[in-house]
């Protein structure tokens, strides 16, 4: 299905949060997440079942003042 | 010391912890500053960039806390759900709280930046919110469950020092028993020196060490100019008068012709 990572089109085939983000590249890396504008917790990806069109931001530690 | 939600702070300077020509360059900064709390931030990461990992890594050897913000954020929604990912993220219950409400000033949104305040505040974040010296907007944060406020000097990034010194000053009696930190706009350490003068407990900075020529070298001058500042307001400073006083006395004085 097609959802939207960071702002850009990406064609998933795994169907909840947790394993998009292994598909996706992020397999043990230090991201948080959120699904349509909306925080999802750590604990609570693999229950997060992704539908087409959905909105996934994942960010990361960065600098910042 | 001063104290932020009951953390006891050694120094009273803040850094951030962007626009650094290098990471060695924010490391050598950090370690001159002697700051105790840095400000990170949250952005996008690609697949398998890592970078977010490695940026961890690197302030965590500074052995300083971190001071999350929820930089760039235009809308209360979006600064709660940023401050949810970095909670996660640097595992603090620290917020900086910026909702920006005008572009070209990066001036707070004074609504929206209430309302943010108690959303967090109610989720268990400590916030520190970043507002502007308007005193019944202060008022208003301390009633949605601030306990820090941070008041800027000028808009973010323009070194222009404090621009509205009565403003800040009221600020500061209006709430003497609240930890306030100067937050923004600071471009020189005598701008630092100046705030801590008029009694606020702290100030933050970022662009003025990072972009400075020597960033390492700025950011000691910064928490010298922040000591210095401190010693002045601990020590009573005298009142200013607009007439002469002598300072050597004129008893004994040889009378001359």
């Amino acid at each position: 299905m097609k959802i939207n990572v960071n702002g850009e089109p990406q064609e998933v085939t795994a169907s909840d949060l947790n394993a998009a983000l292994a598909e996706l590249g992020y397999r043990d890396a230090k991201v948080a997440t959120a699904v349509n504008e909306e925080f999802v917790p750590a604990g609570g990806r693999a229950s997060v079942v992704l539908q087409p069109g959905d909105r996934l931001e994942i960010v990361a530690p960065r600098q910042g003042g | 010391m001063a104290e932020f939600y009951g953390t006891e702070v050694a120094s009273r300077l803040m850094l951030g912890t962007a626009q650094y020509p290098s990471p060695a360059i924010l490391e050598q900064a950090f370690r001159r500053s002697g700051a105790g709390i840095a400000t990170v931030s949250v952005r996008r990461e690609a697949g398998g960039e890592r970078a977010g990992g490695a940026f961890w890594d690197l302030v965590r050897q500074l052995g300083v806390s971190v001071l999350p913000n929820t930089a760039g954020c235009h809308s209360v929604r979006e600064a709660v759900t940023t401050a949810h990912m970095a909670r996660e993220l640097f595992d603090t219950k620290w917020i900086k709280l910026e909702v920006i409400g005008h572009a070209d000033t990066l001036q707070p949104d004074p609504f929206g930046l209430v309302e943010a305040a108690r959303i967090l505040t109610e989720d268990g974040f400590e916030v520190f919110p970043y507002t502007t010296e308007d005193v019944v907007l202060g008022e208003r944060l301390l009633e949605a469950g601030c306990k820090v406020l941070m008041p800027w000097g000028a808009p973010i990034g323009t070194g222009l020092g404090l621009t509205n010194i009565y403003g800040l000053r009221t600020l500061r009696a209006q709430f003497p028993d609240i930890p306030m930190v100067v937050d923004a706009g600071l471009g020189l350490p005598s701008q630092a020196a100046m705030a801590m003068e008029m009694g606020f407990d702290a100030v933050l900075l970022n662009t003025a060490v990072a972009k400075a020529g020597d960033p390492a070298a700025m950011a000691e001058g910064f928490a010298l100019g922040v000591k210095a500042g401190r010693l002045a307001f601990e020590a009573d400073p005298m009142e200013p008068r607009d007439m002469a006083a002598p300072s050597t006395p004129l008893i004994g004085k040889a009378f001359l012709k």
